[in-house]
Formats: C-alpha cells, structure tokens, sequence
C-alpha cells in the first residue's frame, strides 16, 4: 500500500477556462489567468495596472463551480479564480451576454470610425467587428457631449466615451492627481474635471494609450496619421536617467508620436508626458539644418567637407599656439555612450583631459568616483518594494516622473518615503518625514541624521561630523529619518537634481554615502541627463579615461572658471544647460574658437559659437544610453536627420580621421559599443569613497535655488511646442517666502528684478511658505530664465521700479 | 445677499464644521470613513449657499474630510438633491416615477410648466422658482400625485392645492 502524498501547493488552485486546465494564484483574476495562458476575453475597463470596477461589463463569461453553473455570466475581471472552477468564455450564453453589452455600448457611440482618429487602433472597433450586430437596432438619437478642453497635451472627444473609467483611476491611482470624475449619473454620465481645470500630471499622456476608444487622443499627433501606415521602432527615451522604453511610430522616417514599450523591468507600460511629447522638438523650425561658419561677422552655411576641415584646422591651431590643455569639451549628460566615447578619444588624442558632462553639477571636490559610476545601487523595479526612502535634494516627480512612481508605489505599499529638501514640493507621495531647511542647511541636516544613526546603532560616528554639527544632538526628524532607515526591511538613500547644484553637493554625496554604508540602505544618485553612467563608462570625465586610467583634466565648472582658448560643445544650449549660465557665457566669450555640435539653433550658440554642426535628435541616430542601475539600452536610427544635421558619432569619427588620430575606422555605432563595452562593460554603481570635510558656512543674504524644470531639461524638450504650451513651462518666476516679501517691502510688486553677479532680469513675483525664508525658487530652462546665474547661489531681488 | 456671498467665497463656516463634525461621528475615524460624511456634508453646505454648490465650496468639503475635489464633484453631480449651478430660490420637485404618473403627474407638470412659463430643469426669470426634473421616486407614493419644494412634501396634488402652494413661494 503506498499512501499518495499530497504536494500541492495550498496557495495555487487549478482552474478549467475553455477546456484547458490552468494552474493558478489563489485570488488572481480570471481575466489575468486568462490572460497569462493566451485566453483572450473582450474588456473595456479592465487594465490590469488598474482596480477593476467591473463596470462596461464586456468580459462576462460562463463560470461553475463544482458542476453547479453561476446562474448568471460573470465578469472576469471581479471573479476570482477558485479550485475546481470551469470556465467558458466562449460559450452560447456567454457570448450572447457580450454581443449584449456591446449593443450597449454601441447605443450612444459614434459609428463613424473613418472620421475619428482612434480608427484602425480602436478597442471598441476591434471588440465590434466581433461581437457587434452588423444592422444597429437602436433608431432613436444618440447622446452628445460637449468636449472639455483638458490641456495642450490630450484632445477630447467625449461623445466617444463608454465611460470605463480607465482615465480617472489611472489619474486616482496612478498619478495621484485625481484629476478626472465620472460626473453625473446614468445616460448622463461624462468624464470630466466639472470645473475646467485640466489635467496637469506629468504622467498625463498615459490617458491617451489607456483610453479603448477616440474619446482621449493625443492633440500633437492626432489626424496627422493613421495606424495601419506607420512603423513601430523600438527607442529609449533620453530626458531622465531611467531610460524609458518607447516605441517612435513612424512614417516614411518622420516620428508621427511617441508610445510606451512595455518593461516592467524600467517604465512597466507607461512614459512621462516629457518622453512622449519631446519628439515634436525634432521637427522645431529652429532645428540647426546646415554647417555653418562665422566668417568676417556673419553666418555663412557651407559643406560638410570645408566645416569638419575647419573644425580640425582650429582645433590643432588651439592646441599648436597654446598647447592641448587650452581645449575643453563640455557635453550633454543625454549624449549616447558612442558619441560621448568619440569625443573623449579626440580630445584625450588631442593631449587634453579637460572634458565633462557633468554640466549642472555645483561642488566637484569629491572628483570622478573611481569604484563605479551615478548610479542607483538596486534594480529601478525593486523601489517599489523600499521600507524607507530618503530623497535628499530631490523632486523625482518632476526629474524622473516614473521613478517618482516607484516611490509612490512604496509609500503606498507602507513604505516610509521621506524628503529633505530646500523647498517644500507638491508631492504626490504620502511623506513620511518632509524635512526643508535653507540649501546652505542641507549638509548639516543630513549630517544630524549621520549622527542619529550613530547614536541608534550605539556605534562610534563617522570622523568629520562636528564640522557641520559641532556637538549638537540631532533633532526630531534626523531622528525619525534615521528611525525609519535603520528599521527592518530594504531602504534607500537618493541624491536628486537639487543635491547635484548644491554648492556643497560633494558634503551631500559623503554624507549619504555613509548613511548607506551604516544602514545598509542602497546609494543612489538620481543624476542630471540620460546618461551620467555612460559618460563615466566612455570616460567622458576630466578625471577617468574608459579603460580605467585615472586622468586630472578640469571639470565643468573648472572649465568655466579658468577659461579655456577652444571649446567642443556637444548637444547643449549654454545659457540653459550649465550650472552656472552667466559665468559659462563670459567663458565661453573669451574663447578664440568654439565649436559647437548641436541639434538646435540658439541664441548662445551663435552669439559665441564660430561653427556650429548640425546633429541628429531623436529618432535619427544609433545609440546606447545606461541609465540609473546600469542598464545598457540600445536603439537604432528610424529615419534620416533633418536638413543636412548628421549622427554625432558619424561626425566625430570623420573629424578624427580628417585630424588623422589612428583608430577611428567604425562603420557602425555598435561597434563603439561593443569596444566600451569590452573595457568597460564590468563596471557597476559606485558609491562615494572619498571623504569630504565641512566647508566654511556661507554668507548671510539670500540664495537662489534652482533646477532645470520638467519640460526645460534638454534642447529637444524646450523645443517641444505641446510641452512648452502647458503649465509647467511658464515663463519663469521668483518664489519667495512672503516673510522674505515682507521685509524687502515687494509684498505689493508683482514683478521683481533678480540678479546673480552682473546679470539682472526681471520676472513675476510669486509668494509662497514652500520656500523657506532666505531663498527664492527660481528654476531654469524656463523663458526668462536663460542666461542667470548658479542654480543654487547667492542673488539679490529689488523691486522692478527700482534702478539697479 | 452679500453674506451669502462671502459664505460662498469662504471655506466652512465653524457652525458648518461642528454639524459636518456630528456626522463624522457617525462613521469610522478612518479615511474612507470620513468620506463617508459627504453626502449629508454636502447637504450642510448646499443648505448655506443659496441653494447650490459653488465649486469652491465643494473644494472646501474635500478639504475637510480629505478627499480629492473630483471625488466631491461626482457625489455632487451623481444626486438629484444636490445643484452645481445656481438655482432659483425654491425648488420644485414634482414627481414623475410611476404611480404619480398613473395618478396624473404628467397633467400637474404641464400645469405647473404652462403656470410658471417655463420647462423642466429651468428657472422663472425672477429667480423665484426652479422646476427640476425629477428623475426618480420620493417614496410617497401613497399621496400621489405628490412633490418636493426645497425640504417640504406635499401630496395629493390638484391644479387648485399646487397654485396655491407655489403662489405662496416668496
């Protein structure tokens, strides 16, 4: 007798579903059973990234449970899976009940698909043509909607809309905003925001994807193309150091709109409106179209051939009259690997190592790290399951919107998500610890919480400490921050844009290097750009060559400070894209020959630039970009650059072949890669080693503090129309505290003069507590704000009457 | 009518606080409790604002009990009893569900429509009266025909009993 031992496991059930016998997750959905195992059951309103309301009622199946049939079809999404259940989808009674709701649904819906923009790609449509009646029996009038206009980025057609709900719950759940409700009641029902303000996330764009028919569309993209005649190409999105992947639809070469590609390893199916909407920037009338050359005052466009030889003969006149130290190239953080790797190859052949992307960055006195590169120290993905989460000088929402989502997706999970910040910030995340002090503040605060994790664990604190704090004991945040981040469970410390400005950012990245190392919380730098890891793999750094070679080149602010006689500019707008723009302006002047590769025209560029190359954007060139954890992403060129723009790395390999440097024969970007890749490939995150001290507590006055803004970050952003319409591009404001107002009597002025050094400009007064007394929010990339001064620096603010 | 407005401008009143309070009272101390509050909130609120829901008011109840405005906007749009818009300063509901309507609402509406010189779902020019379209049973189907004005029944209507009723409306 052999007794049979029962070794299934209690948490898995097995289920039938049109004959086929599944096993699985006790609780899951039918719906994502079926799902999982190729079933497919029509939906409207299920999304499984959503909660299932169950209400357009179009999955509804036959179930029965121990040969008992349910006495009605079931929706599949609400209906969990349960041991022994049998399922048919496709049953008479089921289908009979689905071609009944979609003779619903169909009532009130518009058949006029050719004319609608969601043709060809419509849910609906598709769910129609096979369960819809070909003759509609409903003779009597449909209802009409009026459109509600919810901003430059979604286009509305609501008499198109079943009312799913898919919109207001990713905009509930997802984005956090709430924007969007399901008004009324009955017949009467329509998405709206009822009072016209608008859907502002900056994950918006998703609405449109989610959305089953042509009620939400994009409003760039709509009527300009139809489904069934573009391409899909795969793409990673370059404006934040997650690297998004994206879809480029495309016909004929010209990028018609941007759609998420699911990886729930980086964007899972969504994209910030920034990737979505940035690709408009690469057909921007003030694309850069032709060579040109600064001859005799004016502008002159010429061959390539004359402007690479132009470019190479001034490049080796620099470095014959003043030798190759004389040279500096300063990059943009979101150039691919190649272009980066090229680039620093030149100018290392050319004799010089002064060459930086780190162009926003505040405080270079930690160097180039040698252990690894930015990075974040964990898999993006495994944020969401975080305990404890500091962000220190840091608005993820707006820097890395998906990454935010992560993190909204832990605080929601009971992780504790805290912030220290210079400024208070619209969260859509429940904080746990929302510390804001003044940015001159900000080393001591964190250095308190170094000091409470000391005290917690009962061991010695790091050297250094009474430097920033003397002996002060911690106060009750660091305490409750260092509580939550030496609690049980993975945590997290995450360095964002405003700890990279920060004049004292260094002090920044010790102290939460140490916080790491005592808690065991993973390091992370939420860095500046697309490819900060890249630009340390490519040895795109003053400090290290790609194969590991410690070099002593001078960094950006270096670069600036102690001008040099020829600059390579690659992929930036200096009056936007720089730390400090006004000081980058004055040294840019005094530079003999600047040689700028660019995607874009700008006024910077030609008032200092004495050739100007046009590059490829988006979509127009190959590449790789490593984002935060070290993910090599690579994607290849869709259609041909603008004009006569040509890929960077094409360009840079001719330019070094007309400088007659030995090896640069690539043919093909993947080349460049696989070369970094072999001397480089190892590396990994790296995490501060390097002590730094205090540095002497700054003078009393007021501080501006800045960041470049959401749609302000790059040049294909800012030259990004829909994006540039909405309310995040504004034109620039100084936010100050009302007590600040106060005592400068600018109460009653609604436009203020701010100056940093010699540059004054004048801009609206807004008064706000979320800014501490003593500073004034001012961010960059903005109108009005191109040209000023260190995004966190000291400034001065008059009344506009006033004369200076 | 310039307090009423103020009222309107302004966040809650500390009388509003206290009744909204007693309802809270009622339900959980958690947020989906307090959101349960809503519903008679509104009606505390829609008491003291002339008869409707101003959005800011409305804003003013999330505020207080915690949840997005565009939840309070449905709740809000969802009932018959609550107005997003301005209304007339009486409201005058007659009911239209099924046993009215056998017993003659439809005659009544027509009288009322023809008395008044306006349709369902409008207001008299003086701001006097607003006609609403009822579009569900008020449970008194034992007086039918019968209708709501603002917080008062009254039920087994005639032309004769609604003029003297409406004629009495200030």
């Amino acid at each position: 007798m052999s007794a049979e031992v029962e070794t299934r496991n209690p948490e898995m059930v097995i289920v039938t579903i049109d004959g086929q016998e599944i096993e699985a997750r006790k609780g899951a959905a039918l719906i994502a059973v079926a799902d999982e195992h190729g079933i497919d059951i029509p939906r409207f309103c299920y999304h499984s990234k959503l909660s299932a309301p169950a209400n357009c009622r179009m999955c509804l199946v036959d179930v029965e449970m121990n040969g008992r049939p349910a006495p009605k079809p079931l929706p599949a999404c609400i209906t969990t899976v349960a041991d022994g259940m049998v399922v048919r989808t496709t049953s008479e009674r089921a289908l009979k009940a689905q071609r009944g709701v979609m003779e619903f649904l169909l009532i009130n819906h518009p058949l006029d698909c050719p004319i609608c923009d969601q043709g060809g790609e419509c849910e609906l449509q598709d769910l129609a043509l096979g369960y819809g009646r070909s003759v509609s029996r409903f003779v009597e009038r449909k209802r009409v909607v009026k459109d509600e206009n919810l901003g430059p980025l979604v286009a509305t057609e609501m008499t198109r809309c079943i009312h799913c709900t898919r919109c207001v719950r990713f905009l509930d759940e997802i984005a956090g905003t709430s924007e969007l409700g399901a008004m009324y009641r009955g017949e009467h029902t329509e998405i709206s925001t009822l009072v016209g303000s608008g859907v502002h996330s900056e994950l918006s764009g998703n609405i449109i994807d989610l959305c089953p028919v042509g009620a939400l569309t994009s409003r760039p993209y709509r009527f300009t193309a139809r489904a069934w005649e573009m391409l899909s190409h795969a793409s990673i999105a370059p404006h934040d150091c997650l690297g998004s992947n994206i879809d480029l639809h495309q016909v004929r070469g010209a990028i018609k709109r941007v759609v998420p590609r699911d990886n729930e390893a980086v964007n899972e199916c969504w994209i910030s409106d920034r990737d979505r909407f940035s690709y408009e920037g690469v057909y921007s009338a003030e694309r850069l179209l032709s060579p040109q050359i600064r001859e005799n005052g004016g502008w002159h466009s010429v061959d390539w051939q004359t402007a690479i030889e132009t470019v190479a003969s001034s490049l080796r006149e620099v470095v014959e009259q003043h030798g190759p130290e004389a040279l500096g190239a300063l990059l943009s953080p979101s150039s691919t690997l190649e272009e980066m790797y090229l680039l620093a190859r030149i100018m290392r052949a050319l004799g010089s190592d002064n060459i930086d992307s780190r162009l926003r960055r505040g405080d270079f006195r930690d160097g180039v790290e040698s252990t690894g590169y930015p990075g974040l120290q964990m898999p993006v993905a495994d944020l969401e399951a975080l305990d404890a989460a500091l962000v220190v000088g840091g608005y993820p929402r707006h820097e890395q919107p998906l990454i935010n989502h992560r993190l909204r997706k832990a605080a929601k999970a009971g992780g504790r998500v805290m912030a220290l910040n210079p400024r208070a910030f619209d969260w859509n995340i429940d904080l746990a610890v929302e510390g804001v002090v003044t940015a001159a503040q900000m080393p001591a605060a964190l250095a308190a919480v170094v000091r409470a994790i000391a005290r917690l664990k009962g061991v010695d604190e790091p050297e250094g400490m009474t430097g920033w704090l003397g002996d002060e004991a911690p106060g009750a945040e660091a305490e409750a921050i260092a509580t939550n981040l030496c609690a049980e469970g993975p945590g997290a410390v995450l360095l964002g844009g405003l700890a990279e400005a920060h004049p004292a950012g260094a002090e920044l990245r010790h102290l939460a290097a140490l916080i790491s190392q005592m808690t065991g919380a993973a390091y992370g730098e939420l860095t500046n750009g697309a490819n900060a890891a890249g630009a340390w793999l490519a040895g795109a750094l003053p400090g290290r060559r790609a194969d590991g070679g410690h070099t002593t080149g001078l960094d950006a602010t270096a670069m600036v400070a102690e001008p040099r006689k020829g600059y390579l500019l690659m992929g930036i707008e200096p009056e936007h894209d720089l730390v400090d723009a006004a000081a980058a302006s004055k040294a840019l002047a005094q530079g003999e020959t600047v040689i700028a590769l660019a995607t874009h025209d700008s006024p910077a560029l030609r008032e200092h630039a004495d050739v100007l190359l046009p590059i490829a954007a988006l979509g127009e060139t190959a590449g790789t970009l490593v984002n935060a954890e070290g993910r090599w992403q690579t994607f290849a060129g869709v259609g041909q650059p603008q004009g006569e723009a040509r890929p960077a790395w094409r360009l840079l390999r001719v330019l070094a072949n007309v400088l007659e440097l030995d090896g640069f024969e690539y043919q093909a970007p993947d080349e460049i890669h696989h070369e970094v890749q072999a001397i480089a490939g190892e590396a990994s995150v790296g995490r501060p080693s390097t002590p730094v001290e205090a540095s002497p507590a700054a003078e009393a006055g007021l501080m501006r503090i800045g960041q470049a803004a959401m749609f302000g970050v790059d040049p294909l952003t800012r030259h990004a129309d829909a994006l540039q319409q909405t309310d995040h591009a504004a034109p620039v404001t100084a936010t100050m505290n009302p007590s600040d107002a106060a005592r400068l009597r600018l109460d009653a002025a609604d436009q203020v003069r701010v100056t940093q050094g010699d540059v004054t400009r004048s801009m609206p007064l807004q008064l706000s507590e979320a800014v501490p007394a003593g500073s004034v929010w001012i961010p960059a990339g903005l109108a009005g704000s191109e040209g000023l001064g260190a995004l966190i620096g000291p400034m001065e603010v008059s009344a506009s009457g006033d004369s200076a | 009518m310039s307090s009423a407005e103020d009222q309107v401008e302004a966040g809650l009143t500390d009388a509003e606080r206290e009744e909204i309070d007693q309802w809270l009272g009622r339900f959980p101390d958690t947020p989906e409790g307090h959101r349960s509050a809503v519903i008679p909130a509104l009606h505390v609120v829609q008491h003291n604002s002339g008869g409707w829901l101003p959005p800011a008011r409305m804003d003013a109840v999330a505020d207080y009990l915690g949840m997005p405005p565009a939840r309070v906007y449905e709740v809000a749009t969802f009932y018959g009893m609550f107005d997003v818009k301005p209304t007339g300063r009486h409201k005058v509901n007659i009911c239209t569900n099924i046993s009215c309507m056998l017993r003659g609402a439809d005659e009544i509406v027509e009288h009322v429509e023809k008395k008044l010189g306006i349709g369902l779902g409008e207001t008299t020019a003086d701001g006097r009266i607003t006609l609403k379209r009822e579009e569900e049973c008020l449970a008194a189907c034992a007086g039918a025909p019968m209708m709501l004005v603002d917080e008062e029944y009254y039920t087994d209507l005639t032309p004769e009993k609604i003029d003297r009723i409406l004629d009495e409306l200030e």
